[in-house]
């Protein structure tokens, strides 16, 4: 299906940690096809700002506009279960996102072996590969990845970036906070440094109580 | 101009410290002369005696720690609906004198039903539904205590004060079922209004108006401080990031 | 939904334990109450049908605090609240869950505790038909309890603390219905009183939960 629109549009953006601006006036676009790659120091805010982008929490201010149903969200965590198998893990999460099938998924994530193995007997690479994998179960065309390749040796970090790059291929679009280089020539970078919160008596926006009790 | 504007914690401040003199001396002087009048200027009831003079304690006490559950309930409704911070601030300011209300008129309960029942406890179903609503405050307030985010705990608890308040009120009229076999007008009749006179009543109503303004003054203290804490952890915050 | 359901009853079932905990706990309560009270079958006949209805609430109590803790600390609970599933939804199914992993054994099996008891033999069918009735709202109420405290250290004595007060409708309704029943009165009321309420907390409840769970991911 063609589209016009972009998949993900950020205007004027400011999230907020623990009740504080952390960053604010944010813009950018996704389309489809494309990568972007957020770069920053520590505490910058990237998981805020994919945790907002994902829905987790209220944006302080701005618009995140995205056609409904289209995004799937891969946090720091994987969200296994460790006595399900990795089949039974795939499955649930193809089940929810009503995909049904992981067989591609399996194949291309290399975990065909593992597949009948428990969760809690693999290593963190391979945990974080099943993590990965779960999101080409979802079917969701953009993904938003929070340090995708944690604990990943660079074979399967080469592995995830062919994975992102048959998305792409496909319309898809991914949106990644990662300090590593993915070799992904055709990735856009934004670094959110320029976009830190300034405070309020420097201009920058207020927090949800500084302004009542400043 | 608009009831909203004292949901401004400046504006609230603001006003409060205006305000506070008046309703203090207002507490003092309506529970001096109420309680005095009480206990002293009101002839001993023949078939009661002198135990029946602590109604001006539990009367009143009683009342307030239902109202103050009640005025929580609403500010936390107002909190979840329109987050104004002083009101969720003025909830979590309420549940401590609303424990102790309730604690108050559990205590003159048993002082005063020792004498009357020849028990200091007794599972009557108004005993037992204040027992539950000092349990709820406990709740809470621990609660509040145990979550660090302040907007995050004003939430969760005005999401239990919601539905702790259908269940205190539930809980009443299970109560009630449930003892209503084992007491059948064993008990004296607990409602004052019908078998008081008036010579009772006019001290009563002023102590009445005693513990309200008490209730109010305490409250505005501690809704105060409550603000003057959230700004400080503001500023703090604020630091860090600069 | 239903890969939610079969998902978390095959977790519980591979944890080891998630059906027998309760029960082995509910034991426990019924064989030490005599204890408490003396073996007099008079007395324990009497007092059965609350000691029941207490053990049921407190082994209900004691699995709680896992209903979204473990999906919290793995990052499920993210995942899930991103899916295309309402968390109203998850927090329903996450009752059924736990209601079929406590509740319902609780159900089969609270007729031969109340053998243990000296319950009276009119009381038995009561017996099942409120613990049917009522632990449906324990387990929800309890959903609620626990999706409040979800993002806390040391969320389990305070959880309790906050659902026990949540059960006392449900705990006297409950205990009333088998107490009349094997007294052969009325059960009428308790009867429609106790199915009331948790009809009332299946259908309203779940709402009240995906909010906490919300603030607490935020």
């Amino acid at each position: 299906m063609p589209q016009a629109a972009p998949m993900l549009r950020v205007e004027n953006l400011a999230v907020t940690r623990g009740g504080l601006p952390v960053l604010e006036g944010l813009g950018f676009t996704l389309e489809a096809g494309q990568a972007l790659v957020l770069r920053g120091p520590n505490g910058i805010g990237k998981t805020t700002l994919l945790r907002t982008l994902a829905g987790l929490q209220p944006a302080l201010a701005g618009t995140i506009s995205m056609p409904p149903e289209t995004m799937a969200y891969a946090a720091h965590a994987d969200g296994l279960k460790s006595t399900l198998t990795v089949t039974e893990n795939l499955s649930f999460w193809a089940a929810v996102y009503g995909t049904g099938a992981i067989d591609a998924a399996l194949d291309r994530m290399n975990l065909r072996q593992l597949a009948d193995r428990p969760a809690h007997s693999l290593s963190a690479g391979q945990k974080r590969r099943l993590g990965l994998a779960r999101l080409l179960v979802t079917g969701r065309p953009v993904w938003v990845l929070d340090e995708p390749t944690v604990s990943l040796d660079a074979a399967s970090v080469a592995l995830f970036a062919g994975a992102v790059r048959a998305h792409l291929a496909q319309g898809g679009a991914a949106l990644m906070a990662t300090h590593i280089d993915l070799g992904l020539s055709e990735a856009t970078v934004l670094d959110l440094a320029p976009f830190k919160a300034r405070p309020p008596e420097l201009g920058g926006i207020a927090g949800s109580f500084d302004e009542a009790f400043a | 101009m608009s009831i909203w504007e004292y949901a401004n914690p400046k504006k609230f401040m603001q006003t409060s410290s205006w305000a506070l003199p008046f309703v203090t001396v207002g507490a003092v002087a309506c529970l001096a002369v109420g309680l005095f009048w009480g206990f002293f200027l009101t002839p001993e009831a023949t078939n009661f005696g002198s135990t029946v003079k602590v109604i001006y304690v539990h009367v009143p006490s009683a009342m307030m720690a239902i109202n103050i559950w009640v005025m929580m309930l609403v500010t936390s409704l107002i909190w979840l609906i329109r987050r104004h911070h002083v009101s969720a601030l003025a909830a979590k300011a309420a549940a401590p004198i609303g424990m102790v209300m309730t604690l108050i008129a559990l205590i003159t309960g048993a002082i005063w039903g020792q004498p009357m029942w020849g028990t200091w406890w007794e599972w009557d179903p108004r005993l037992t539904s204040f027992l539950i609503l000092f349990l709820f405050y406990l709740g809470y307030m621990a609660l509040w205590e145990a979550i660090d985010d302040p907007d995050t705990a004003a939430d969760l608890t005005g999401v239990l004060c919601l539905v702790g308040s259908v269940f205190a009120l539930l809980s009443r009229y299970a109560v009630n079922f449930w003892n209503q076999g084992l007491h059948q007008g064993a008990t004296l009749s607990l409602d004052k209004k019908e078998n008081i006179s008036d010579v009772y009543w006019f001290p009563l109503l002023l102590c009445i108006a005693g513990f309200v303004l008490l209730f109010v003054t305490l409250l505005l203290l501690r809704t105060r401080t409550e603000i003057r804490q959230r700004r400080l952890q503001a500023l703090e915050q604020r630091e860090r990031m600069a | 939904m239903i890969a939610l359901l079969t998902r978390d009853l095959r977790l519980a079932i591979r944890a080891g334990g998630g059906f027998g905990l309760g029960l082995a706990f509910f034991l426990i309560v019924v064989t030490l109450v005599p204890f408490g009270v003396g073996p007099e079958g008079g007395v324990l006949a009497r007092i059965a049908p609350g000691i029941l209805w207490l053990g049921a609430l407190l082994a209900c109590l004691l699995s709680l605090d896992r209903i979204f803790a473990l999906d919290f600390e793995d990052g499920s609970l993210d995942l899930l609240a991103t899916a295309p599933i309402p968390l109203e939804g998850v927090v329903s199914v996450k009752a059924v869950a736990h209601w079929i992993t406590t509740g319902l054994p609780l159900v089969l099996a609270a007729p031969v505790f109340g053998v243990l008891l000296h319950l009276p033999q009119a009381a038995y069918f009561w017996l099942v038909v409120s613990l049917a009735l009522g632990t449906p709202a324990l387990s929800v109420l309890g959903t609620f309890g626990a999706a409040l405290t979800v993002g806390l250290k040391r969320g389990g004595l305070l959880l309790s603390l906050l659902v026990l007060p949540l059960y006392v409708p449900t705990l006297i309704f409950g205990a009333e219905l088998v107490r009349r029943g094997a007294n052969g009165m009325d059960t009428q009321v308790p009867l429609l009183m106790l199915a009331g309420i948790t009809a009332a907390c299946i259908a309203v409840v779940p709402f009240a939960s995906a909010a906490a769970i919300r603030v607490n991911l935020r």
